[in-house]
């Protein structure tokens, strides 16, 4: 009887010496792999408007609108399937590593190319609030 | 006039991770029968596959349950693609297989977890996750995701695996090995483990196979049936036989499952081993399914049966899944009867029930 109890003290006493195998996130945190899906990141630069990437997206996340320039993207309704990322012959969307934030609302970056208010520190792109992506 | 009590048991219960409601007829405090309902989280995922188109339908089939995950999508896929008569490239089959045993690891640790946890045992129920984790960690490090693989899809995979990663994975597998092997022994042999489950929701070989039960509660009831060794993926040319367990109690069923974490390791090992290289896809472009498929699987709950019919359009016809927790009810009914209250948890949990893909 006693010895059967062996098996859960040795285990016990190891992870007693051991340093906790838990991080203190989000102050600890650990390297994402080189696959993993964290988010999707958009260069307006290249985007030609052609709306392939909205098509191909299965949850409807993207809206590409050839006559205003614009291209928006709802965080909450991707998915990171990677078709956009795929599909997109400009290579104007990547799967960034870094995991998006947990989300307390809905939240849609919207990019337009001519944009004309003042110059965003950096690149072109602009968050907007817009309404909501059309639901198929 | 009969002397008995109902009591409900579920859907929210501190032991259940997913809402199944029982209806416990007691006498005293022993059951005298036990009634079940569900219906709690039904989606409507099977309707999705009509009017989604049946190339993006293989994310929602991987949505239908959150820890079979990867093994629903490739269902979905292997059967599309026999109605196509696609053939996948063996790279595809052979890492597909090595996803699928993951899975299964993953999910029979977690299963062990709370069962551990169900028990009152909960630094066995910590000790089951942190390997769980380390797990997890491998799947995100082959597929990008953690729950969600979202690798498979109709005519392969999304993505290839370099070489370099599956050696690592390797690595990896041996140090979670060891790691398992650990906490397999308190499963095997702590007195408290045992004096919970041995002897305790017996079901005898013949009434799980009457019940129609699938997966360790058959096999842990005696019973040698593997859907795996139909031989789809690569099971076909691995070597491998079921893990069978003769008592038909829990401790039996939590046995089997132990030991098929062993053995999902090794069958990992040989897939490795036998790596193919190569393309991992070939494409469907301008390939629609047409006819019916009825493809069955094994995952860790057990089998799971898929209905396709498509008729040459973007939408198939129909989608249907049979769940294995589905085929698990009936033999978890009558386990249930004569037992203890108290034991009643233990029973419930080790059909390793999840609800939200039996209600899809
Ligand atoms: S597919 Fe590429 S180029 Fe076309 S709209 Fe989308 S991001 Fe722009
Ligand atoms: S990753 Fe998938 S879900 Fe997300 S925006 Fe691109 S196509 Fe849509």
């Amino acid at each position: 009887m006693s010895w059967s109890w062996f098996p859960i003290s040795s285990l016990v006493t190891k992870s007693a010496l051991h340093r906790p195998v838990t991080r203190l996130y989000p102050g600890e945190r650990r390297a994402a792999y080189a696959r993993t899906r964290g988010h999707i990141e958009f260069k307006i630069n290249d985007c030609t408007f052609c709306t392939i990437c909205a098509v191909k997206c299965p949850t409807v996340a993207i809206v590409a609108s050839k006559q205003d320039k614009t291209w928006a993207i709802d965080y909450s309704r991707c998915i990171l399937c990677g078709n956009c990322v795929d599909d997109c012959r400009e290579g104007c969307i990547e799967l960034k590593t870094a995991p998006w934030p947990p989300m307390l609302a809905k939240e849609v970056l919207t990019f337009r190319k001519d944009y004309e208010g003042p110059q965003p520190p950096s690149g072109v792109a602009v968050a907007l609030p817009v309404e909501k992506p059309k639901t198929s | 006039m009969s002397n008995t009590t109902i009591v409900p048991f579920g859907p929210q219960h501190p032991v259940l991770p997913e809402p199944i409601h029982l209806d416990l007829e007691l006498d005293d405090e022993r059951v005298v029968q036990a009634l079940p309902s569900i219906g709690y989280v039904h989606r409507g995922l099977e309707l999705l596959a009509e009017r989604h188109d049946f190339i993006e339908m293989a994310n929602v089939a991987e949505r239908i349950c959150g820890i079979c995950s990867f093994i629903h999508g490739q269902g979905y896929c292997q059967g599309i693609e026999q109605l196509m008569g696609v053939e996948v490239p063996p790279r595809a089959v052979y890492l597909r297989t090595i996803w699928g045993e993951i899975s299964r690891i993953q999910s029979h640790l977690l299963w062990l977890g709370l069962s551990a946890d169900a028990l009152g045992y909960e630094s066995l129920f910590q000790h089951s996750w942190r390997i769980r984790e380390m797990l997890v960690d491998v799947i995100e490090e082959t597929t990008g995701g953690r729950v969600i693989f979202g690798v498979c899809k109709v005519g392969g995979l999304r993505k290839n695996v370099d070489d370099a990663v599956l050696k690592a994975v390797r690595g990896r597998m041996r140090d979670i090995q060891t790691a398992f092997n650990e906490i397999a022994d308190v499963f095997r042999q702590d007195p408290t483990v045992k004096k919970r489950t041995v002897g305790v929701g017996v079901l005898t070989a013949e009434d799980a196979h009457i019940l129609g039960a699938v997966g360790p509660v058959l096999r842990g009831s005696g019973v040698a049936h593997d859907t795996r060794k139909l031989g789809y993926a690569a099971f076909g040319e691995l070597d491998w036989e079921p893990v069978v367990e003769q008592e038909g109690d829990c401790y039996a069923r939590c046995i089997v499952r132990v030991r098929e974490i062993d053995q999902s390791f090794d069958i990992i090992a040989q897939c490795l081993d036998r790596m193919p290289a190569g393309e991992v896809e070939v494409s469907v472009k301008g390939k629609r399914p047409k006819g019916e498929a009825m493809f069955r699987l094994e995952q860790p709950r057990g089998e799971v049966c898929y209905y396709i019919s498509a008729d040459g359009k973007k939408n198939l016809a129909r989608f249907r899944v049979r769940t294995p927790t589905f085929a698990n009810i009936a033999p978890l009914v009558h386990m249930l009867k004569g037992c203890e209250l108290a034991d009643v948890p233990v029973i419930v949990l080790t059909i390793d029930p999840c609800v939200s893909c039996t209600e899809r």
